[in-house]
């Protein structure tokens, strides 16, 4: 009943603002209104590493020679198909003819030997440097044809290459993308309303299939109880990641809407400073994870929604161990470990959140539980932009919680000066190993191996795996309900109505 | 300390005054109301040292969102706490941010307002139009600037809202002091070669006590609010430590199926603050007839 | 305004010679402040997958290497030519965020004080014409509690009954204008609702207070004497002199009305100004954050001398030196 005069409310609102709205109503269909929690601070991908940039324009906006879809598989983008030498040091790929960037210029390999050798110069902004890093020449041959030669045969290069910091941009136009994107996608950009939308449209000379959308608006709501009500009052049509766990069941009920739980490459984790006392002992360490209850933190943090992980490795992975039983819930094992490392009245220690409420309701519980073993924790909270400064620059932190969403991170670990600063010789021997192995058996060997090595040596408490949690109105189709890579490819979207 | 109890008193009440306020005070609804509530908010506050019904550090997530029940008298929130142990709590911590940033900014703008209405010149040119400055930052701007050089935190808000409470008090001591500098036996006090200091302690302050201590009562319930709004920002007190207003922020997502999680903070908030500005003005008419005519 | 006598024109002047010196002691340590503020801009910028040199290259292009006194100045004069310099996170020139900003901020904050007046100065003084009535209570209970409710709170409940229950407006956001004037002005009613409730509370008290106190005046009691009715006296001359000190309250409204703003645009999601300070501030936008605050607190001690004046213009008798 309450239902029904809301519905008619609103068709009168409709039908009487008509000459005002003017279409805004009917263009419904071919429309779609995406919610996101962290504004981009640019539109570059190719300038900078934050998700929430991939989050508006990969495979929308930018393309690059391959391109992940949602079942992390390769498919080719501008490159049609590819050709790879027996010794796996050279790619020939083979381009796209037709391609138009939004500005009208044409694509061919001077854009594409462009674009890789801008991301590894010196000055280069580009965040990950380290996918062209094998990179040793690339070469136009006509306007069609580039060849990319490698240092050594990498294993993953072609999936690499589909991450969107390696998109494929125009020369003319790559200095302003950062705030007026070119790409070659399906879609083109519209407007930019600072702090609250990113509007985009249709690019009517796409080279590819188009998509159902003709438009679509991405609107920055960081606040989840706002978030809540734009979605339950359809002032937004899809959250791809929605960031109010505790609201899921609601919408679950709420049969207008559908609710859908996938995976992300987040691994969510108690970072732990391995070169500060008292962390630098491993029995500390293991004291830690075994007053950990991963479940109760699931539970409270994540309402539920989240896969407990051992080590730094995605469960959905085939090459995954599950090592969560290394080191299983028992404060008084806990205690004990304390006492053999010299604190049996346990110790006091900082933990510093940045905003998602991951961290922060982690937080909040993890507390709780180390208080239970002696473990004092004073909890600081912080901005990104400080736990940047403080805790990732300068490692100025005893312990902190953060999810790492980039795909098959476990790398990392080999580098002495990231963060959390563990340092291991045999670790970093595995993963070489595993840097220049391409057969697939070998991998998931070698990484099991590098799996196994960081939940012994308890660098990090290990807690959960991000689930992505996707709500959006019961009409729409196509959106991804798992996140290989950042991103929320719109291609495949559509309304039913 | 002494001094200045003693002072407050004196100014306040004679013997026959004393007797005089008593009736009043009690035929004023709005002194009654507001004596009852607020006393009801500091007794909860006090109490949360001693007692109260659950540890607010203690999380009990397999029983979270509970409604009311004789276990949990007002049910749980998203942790499984105790919601009556946390709004004891936080009656505790919106009183103590309160309280201190009063007597942080009354210790201060006391002092400058009695100076600035003592000395006159340059001295009161230069306090007045630090007032002017301190006026062009409400509160909660000070305290997002300070949070995010220094953290967020209870010391912190206790400084903002303090801040805020310097320019307040030391307006209306001028004001007030300002007549009683003028009068015969103040000058009759420095040629006999008073202090200024003593001349402040004996003469001033007991003329202006009323009007400090119905100032301080508006100012707390001022706080209050200020404390609320920092800690729903996520910028005052933290955990485990309760604070009312981020009660408040976290129960937003909830509201939909523990709509009292949102109310009762809210609540408590709007009870405590009212009945601190009813004291306030009963106060007012009931010390200072003077301005008794205004309501 | 009738002849500017000299008395006048030295007042004036005192004042604006003391506004020009708040400013510039504002400025002074808002730069000092927000010049310890810590954080690396270009590591937010790029993110954590960042190398060093590129981090370099991004600082040096920011300008983050001159010397203090040098960026002082720089960013002084830059004021005074209309430069507010370039957003950090944006790229955009903070003079083009301000005004994008203020084309909701200003329109919002007219609506609030435009809603709390139009509420509390009727009610205030039909409060005092029924003294000691009910009428009178039954406002200033309402009013008592208008100023004891958190303004955040008041608008999530207004939220979860008019948008979530009813649906009659939308949980936030801004239609902006160019969706129609009528679409802008909806998404901006519950949030100016929400501000205005508290300020509409203090302003009916204070009206109230006011002209009870006129009415007392002897100027009014001549009036009436003269033969005027109760009525007429009330209006033509209680009001008219109680307006002195409700303008007043308006101006350090003003105050109140920007921290609202930055929580009140929170809870609605509003891309407003205070909403953009609070979100430069945490991504350590100095650029931003600086021009803003400067902004803000030269709008707040003007308009407080603009009071001023008012308040001199309208009563003679404070017009002979001093500040009360």
């Amino acid at each position: 009943m309450k239902s029904i005069f809301k519905k008619y409310a609103k068709l009168l609102l409709i039908s009487g603002s008509a000459l005002i709205f003017s279409g805004s109503a009917f263009a419904a269909k071919t429309h779609l209104t995406m919610g996101m929690s962290l504004e981009p601070p640019h539109l570059d991908p190719t300038g900078g590493a934050a998700a929430a940039i991939d989050e508006v324009v990969y495979a929308n906006v930018f393309e690059g020679l391959t391109r992940i879809n949602q079942n992390a598989e390769v498919l080719p983008a501008l490159a049609d198909s590819w050709i790879i030498s027996s010794d796996g040091l050279t790619y020939t790929f083979s381009l796209r003819r037709g391609v138009k960037f939004h500005d009208g210029a044409a694509f061919d390999s001077s854009d594409v030997v462009f674009s890789l050798e801008r991301a590894t110069t010196e000055t280069s902004t580009n965040a990950q440097k380290t996918l062209f890093s094998a990179i040793s020449s690339v070469e136009a041959q006509g306007k069609n044809i580039v060849v990319v030669k490698l240092k050594t045969p990498t294993g993953n290069f072609l999936f690499n290459m589909g991450w969107g910091d390696a998109v494929i941009v125009d020369s003319a136009s790559a200095g302003s993308n950062k705030s007026k994107p070119i790409g070659t996608g399906p879609f083109t950009f519209k407007r930019w309303v600072k702090g609250d939308r990113i509007e985009l449209g249709q690019n009517p000379n796409y080279w590819g299939k188009k998509p159902a959308l003709k438009t679509a608006t991405f609107k920055i709501i960081p606040d989840p109880a706002a978030s809540v009500a734009a979605l339950m009052a359809g002032d937004v049509d899809a959250f791809a990641n929605f960031p109010a766990p505790e609201m899921a069941a609601q919408f679950q009920s709420d049969p207008s809407f559908t609710v859908k739980v996938g995976s992300t490459e987040g691994e969510t984790i108690l970072s732990t400073n391995n070169q500060q006392k008292p962390f630098n002992d491993i029995m500390v360490r293991q004291a830690i994870a075994h007053a950990l209850n991963k479940q109760e933190i699931i539970d409270g943090a994540m309402f539920g929604f989240g896969t407990p992980i051992g080590t730094h490795f995605a469960p959905h992975h085939a090459a995954y161990v599950d090592l969560t039983g290394t080191y299983p819930h028992d404060p008084g094992k806990a205690k004990q470990l304390l006492a053999e490392a010299g604190y049996p009245n346990g110790f006091k220690a900082t933990l510093k959140l940045p905003p998602p409420s991951y961290a922060r309701r982690g937080g909040e519980i993890i507390a709780a539980q180390l208080r239970k073993v002696g473990i004092e924790l004073e909890i600081i909270p912080v901005q990104w932009a400080q736990w940047l400064d403080q805790v990732f620059k300068n490692k100025d932190f005893d312990l902190t919680i953060v999810s790492h969403t980039e795909p098959m991170d476990i790398g990392i670990y080999t580098r002495p000066k990231y963060y959390f600063q563990y340092r291991n010789v045999g670790f970093n021997a595995v993963i070489e190993s595993l840097n220049v192995t391409s057969d697939t058996k070998r991998r998931y060997a070698l990484m099991g191996a590098a799996q196994a090595i960081l939940a012994k040596d308890a660098v990090n408490g290990f807690l959960f795996q991000l689930a992505k949690l996707g709500i959006w109105n019961k009409n729409v189709n196509g959106l991804w309900e798992n996140s290989p890579v950042q991103a929320n490819d719109l291609t495949g979207v559509s309304w039913n109505n | 300390m002494q001094h200045l109890i003693r002072a407050c008193v004196v100014g306040v009440m004679s013997k026959s005054r004393i007797h005089e306020i008593w009736q009043q005070s009690w035929q004023h609804r709005s002194f009654v109301i507001g004596i009852i509530l607020s006393f009801i908010m500091l007794l909860t506050g006090v109490v949360s040292l001693f007692w109260t019904p659950y540890s607010v550090e203690l999380l009990d997530i397999p029983h979270k969102l509970q409604g009311a029940s004789t276990a949990h008298w007002l049910g749980t929130d998203h942790f499984g706490r105790d919601v009556f142990s946390m709004l004891m709590v936080g009656a505790w911590n919106s009183m103590l941010v309160s309280v201190f940033a009063i007597g942080f900014g009354a210790g201060i703008g006391v002092p400058l307002g009695a100076l600035a209405a003592g000395k006159r010149g340059w001295v009161e040119e230069t306090v007045m139009r630090f007032n002017d400055f301190a006026f062009a930052f409400p509160a909660l701007l000070t305290a997002v600037m300070l949070s995010a050089v220094y953290g967020p935190g209870t010391i912190n808000s206790i400084l903002a809202i303090g801040i805020f409470n310097i320019p307040v008090f030391a307006r209306i001591t001028r004001g007030s002091a300002l007549s009683i500098y003028k009068r015969e036996y103040i000058l009759a006090a420095r040629t006999s070669g008073k202090g200024e200091v003593r001349i402040a302690m004996d003469h001033i302050l007991p003329n202006i006590a009323s009007v400090l201590i119905v100032q301080g009562t508006i100012q707390f319930a001022l706080g209050i609010l200020a404390e609320a709004g920092l800690s729903y920002l996520g910028l005052g007190t933290q955990p485990p430590m309760p604070s009312w207003g981020k009660m408040l922020s976290e129960s937003q997502t909830m509201m939909f199926f523990a709509p009292q999680l949102a109310i009762l903070p809210g609540l408590a908030i709007v009870l405590t603050v009212l009945g601190l500005n009813l004291l306030g003005d009963g106060l007012r008419d009931i010390l200072d007839p003077r301005l008794r005519r205004l309501s | 305004m009738p002849g500017l006598t000299n008395k006048m024109t030295t007042f004036l002047a005192k004042r604006l010679f003391s506004l020009l010196v708040t400013l510039l002691v504002a400025s002074l340590i808002i730069f000092l402040l927000l010049g310890i503020l810590p954080g690396d801009p270009a590591l937010i910028i790029l993110g954590v997958g960042a190398q060093e040199d590129t981090l370099a290259a991004l600082r040096t292009e920011m300008g983050l290497d001159l010397s203090a006194p040098e960026r002082y100045f720089r960013w002084i004069i830059g004021i005074l030519q209309g430069d507010f310099g370039r957003s950090y996170t944006y790229d955009t020139p903070v003079s083009e965020l301000i005004l994008e900003r203020l084309s909701l901020s200003l329109p919002l904050a007219l609506l609030a004080i435009s809603l709390s007046t139009l509420l509390a100065i009727p009610f205030g003084v039909f409060a005092a014409a029924n003294h000691k009535r009910f009428a009178d209570t039954g406002i200033m209970g309402f009013a008592q509690l208008g100023v004891a409710v958190p303004n955040f709170w008041f608008a999530i409940l207004l939220i979860l009954f008019f948008s979530v229950k009813l649906g009659w407006f939308s949980a936030g956001g801004f239609a902006g204008w160019e969706m129609g004037f009528g679409a802008a002005l909806k998404s901006l009613v519950l949030p100016a609702v929400a501000l205005a409730m508290p300020q509409a509370a203090i302003l009916a008290r204070v009206t109230r207070s006011a002209v009870l106190e006129t009415v007392r005046e002897d100027f009014v009691r001549t009036a009436r004497a003269k033969g005027l009715s109760r009525n007429a006296a009330l209006w033509k001359h209680a009001v008219r002199n109680a307006l002195i000190p409700v303008v007043t309250i308006l101006g350090l409204q003003l105050s109140f009305l920007l921290a609202g703003t930055i929580i009140i645009e929170n809870v609605f999601y509003l891309p407003g100004l205070g909403r953009l300070l609070f979100q430069a501030i945490s991504q350590r936008d100095l650029v931003v954050v600086k021009n803003i605050i400067i902004l803000l607190a030269a709008t707040v001690v003007t308009i407080n001398f603009l009071v001023d004046m008012f308040y001199a213009a309208l009563d003679p008798r404070l017009r002979s030196g001093g500040h009360e």
